[in-house]
């Protein structure tokens, strides 16, 4: 075909431009211009798929397959490359060597762990000497945001003072999960700005977590490593809905709900 | 109940026995049910057309599923046995409350077996005239009964997760029909139609791809591209609105609890999510890349190769969204550099609007590669062609901009309720997209001419690889999701009401769960090797001169 005379850059290059390319393209773009790094372990899997991607892309002619492997192949099987050949198969058994030495060699890191950001909440637990049916219970408080909003105003602004005098030290002044305590706790703070927390939940799940706290959590998936207090033994239950007000009102979001507006 | 309440057999761990037969017997009985699906309507569209082609390949897939069907029942009488043997307690309150129910599930069998043997028996004995209505007939009446039974096995199992007609201690109010009609029923009979029809045909497609690659002729390979294709198609037809039952099973989900929604989607299941999104990604990609390939049948589709590449970057971009976890695996360091466990710019991939978003993205696009293959051998002749094109161009464009304008401004400014609800908006443009597309394309093509013979035949051995992929792909991902709709039920027999006390009763951690099922998909591809190479066996005539006493 014409198209193969065109073309300039081998198709083996190619391949490892583009990929190459693309993971550079991840580090510049994060870790470089954004701050904020790609996890490795996130990096490795869109690699993966990139990889998958472009052998797609370069294989699903048979011309285009051919001059992809072709060098590949010639330095397998043609004599006057075998100069080439033992240096590649010296280097490439050497390469996997050490990744497996790396992957395998002790470190004072601790492992990663995949801790579940918002544990499965019971369908019934107790708090201030009753039991709660999580199914069923609302803020008592949410509906005056239509019938009073005057006296919704009030709570909200209640429950910001109960969030600075109790909660901001973790969760920070602008409930991102900065606090000035929250670089020594890990898993950190909960940034209740993010999209995937509180506006993923229901007010019940929050009344839960609060009134509960760590040890509150369920028995499954134990052990829990959360350092949220037990706030049943300081808050009273109005300044617990009161407090779940105000983290929706300062942020803007809407608590999960079935019900239209 | 207690743990002795369980009976053990030395050796033999229930759980695991009950877990690797129910799901080999689902595996099965999800492929029987699906096969005379598709069987009918090709046989159907055989009829209309009149090319007898599609009345052979119907005939072969309804031939691949008849061994299958004997596996399902013996797995079926296995799972069975092996409740009553390590679970008596729960499958006698099952049975109690289901005893109307299960008697006729038993007596459908008969219906179910009469109109297989019928519908497969007879096939070249019901032929031509009011015979061929009447094979049909029997068809139909074959998947009205195999649905049925599936619908009435869905409700035990959904009896399970969401029971119905029973109060809070578990005592049965005598309301079959509400037992039956519990509030996850419907939607996992839904998801579980669609799914089957993607499955049974992945899995004949397997099989074609197994043909083919031992085809021992030019002729053979032909006809077993030709039947690979038709499964992909199936497959892929089927696959497209699969996500939209997927979301709507676990939006229902989360509806009937907060609980069960939040261990599946946020909680301890989560990761097994992920595993989810890479072996759908997996299953795209093999489905695009079958019909890249598949252009190169004939030579009139060299002119869209160099576009190929574009729709690989959307699907592979498409899909790196679709994967994108919530919450990070991080190391301290990367913890420590990120400041907790979001991503400030990532994260918000991480949440199912930006999900169904991809995912809509993918379905637009796969269907962009099968409208290019579809026109790979043909030129538009009609007179209006350029306006047609630009039409279907700004078709795709207003639609694509329609599914990212409602996927970011109710995905992420607007409540849950209309951040669940926007989805269903987003599908209907995809279906809009496709549907229109199709439509103008069928008389934009009508009489077209055609510049290159389609070549079947003409396929690499890689491409039909990626319809293995497919099918064991498709395996894989019912197992891990399967367990996934199970175990969220957690330390229950029947949520809420019936506890497991079973010495098995946690949750498995998930590596666990992983190796269960990938021994089970290993399991089952085996079981399905053998239905394809009993397949072969069947047609072989082996003439041993001297063996037999010559008859005077």
């Amino acid at each position: 075909m014409t198209m193969t005379q065109k073309r300039r850059i081998p198709r083996l290059l190619q391949f490892a431009l583009i990929v190459l390319g693309v993971y550079f393209s991840f580090i510049l773009v994060f870790d470089v211009l954004l701050g904020q790094l790609v996890p490795k372990s996130l990096l490795t899997m869109y690699m993966v798929f990139v990889v998958s991607g472009v052998v797609m892309v370069f294989t699903f002619t048979e011309e285009s397959t051919q001059e992809l492997v072709g060098p590949i192949k010639a330095l397998v099987e043609d004599p006057s490359k075998k100069m080439l050949r033992n240096v590649v198969f010296a280097i490439v058994p050497l390469l996997a060597g050490y990744y497996t030495y790396s992957s395998m060699v002790p470190s004072f890191e601790a492992p990663v762990e995949l801790r579940t950001i918002h544990p499965a909440p019971p369908a019934k637990f107790k708090a201030f000497g009753k039991s709660f049916d999580l199914t069923a219970l609302e803020n008592p408080f949410r509906k005056y945001e239509k019938e009073d909003p005057a006296k919704f105003k009030e709570l909200v602004k209640a429950g910001g003072d109960v969030y600075i005098k109790n909660c901001q030290y973790c969760h920070g002044d602008k409930l991102d999960g900065r606090g000035p305590y929250a670089s020594g706790l890990n898993p950190t703070p909960l940034n209740f700005q993010d999209v995937g927390t509180i506006a993923q939940l229901q007010e019940s799940f929050l009344f839960w977590r609060i009134a509960t706290g760590g040890p509150g959590l369920p028995a499954e998936a134990a052990p829990w490593i959360s350092s949220m207090p037990v706030w049943q033994n300081f808050l009273t239950e109005d300044e617990i809905w009161e407090v779940i007000l105000f983290l929706y009102n300062y942020t803007g979001r809407q608590p999960r709900s079935w019900a239209h507006e | 109940m207690t743990e002795a309440d369980y009976p053990t057999i030395k050796g033999v761990n229930s759980r695991i026995a009950v877990w690797l037969v129910a799901q080999l017997h689902l595996w099965f009985g999800a492929f029987v049910v699906a096969v005379p699906m598709f069987v009918f309507i090709i046989e159907a569209i055989g009829m209309a057309t009149r090319d007898e082609r599609y009345d052979n390949m119907a005939y072969e897939f309804i031939k691949v599923s008849i061994t299958a069907y004997s596996l399902t029942a013996l797995l079926g009488g296995l799972l069975s046995f092996s409740l009553v043997l390590f679970y008596p307690d729960l499958f006698k309150y099952l049975s109690m409350i289901f005893k109307d129910s299960m008697f006729a599930y038993a007596l459908l069998f008969f219906a179910e077996s009469a109109a297989l043997y019928i519908y497969y028996y007879g096939w070249h004995w019901l032929q031509g005239g009011n015979k061929k209505w009447v094979h049909l007939t029997f068809g139909l009446l074959l998947n009205a009964v195999g649905c049925l039974l599936m619908f009435l096995a869905n409700s035990w199992t959904t009896f399970m997760m969401s029971p119905a007609a029973v109060d809070a201690a578990g005592v049965f109010n005598g309301n079959t029909w509400a037992a039956i009609h519990n509030f996850l029923w419907n939607p996992l009979n839904i998801h579980r139609v669609v799914a089957n029809v993607a499955y049974g045909g992945s899995v004949v497609g397997a099989y074609a791809a197994f043909k083919f690659l031992s085809a021992k002729n030019k002729e053979e390979r032909a006809h077993y591209d030709w039947m690979g294709f038709n499964a992909n198609f199936i497959a892929i037809s089927a696959l497209l609105p699969l996500p939209f039952a997927g979301y709507y099973l676990t939006a229902e989900l989360y509806a009937y609890s907060q609980q069960m929604g939040i261990t599946l989607m946020g909680g301890v299941f989560a990761w097994l999510f992920i595993i989810q999104a890479v072996l759908i990604g997996a299953l795209f990609l093999s489905a695009n890349y079958y019909l890249w390939c598949g252009m190169g049948r004939s030579e009139g589709a060299y002119r869209y190769n160099p576009r190929i590449k574009y729709i690989a970057i959307v699907i592979v971009v498409a899909f790196l969204v679709w994967f994108t976890p919530h919450t990070l695996v991080l190391t301290n360091a990367e913890l420590k550099s990120l400041g907790g466990p979001y991503h400030q710019y990532l994260g918000v991939l991480g949440i199912m609007p930006a999900k169904n978003t991809a995912v809509n993205f993918l379905l637009a696009f796969t269907f962009l590669s099968f409208m290019y293959y579809r026109r790979a051998n043909k030129i538009a002749t009609v007179s209006w062609a350029t306006t047609g094109n630009a039409i279907q161009i700004a078709l795709f464009a207003a639609g694509l901009l329609n599914i990212v304008i409602l996927g970011v401004y109710h995905g992420y400014f607007t409540n849950t309720v209309y951040k669940v609800a926007a989805s269903i908006p987003q599908v209907l443009t995809t279906l809009v997209i496709i549907v229109a597309s199709t439509v103008i394309d069928a008389f934009m093509y009508k009489g077209a001419k055609e510049v290159a013979p389609m070549r079947w035949g003409r396929m690499p051995d890689r491409s039909q690889y990626a319809l293995f992929l497919l099918a064991v792909s498709f395996t894989w991902l019912m197992g891990l999701m399967g367990y996934v709709r199970s175990g969220i039920r957690q330390h229950w027999h029947v949520s809420g009401i019936f506890r497991d006390s079973s010495p098995d009763a946690f949750t498995p951690g998930l590596g666990y769960a992983a190796n269960i099922v990938s021994i089970g998909t290993i399991l089952f591809m085996a079981m399905v090797i053998f239905v394809f190479w009993l397949s072969t066996i069947s047609g072989r005539h082996a003439v041993v001169k001297g063996y037999w006493k010559e008859q005077a």
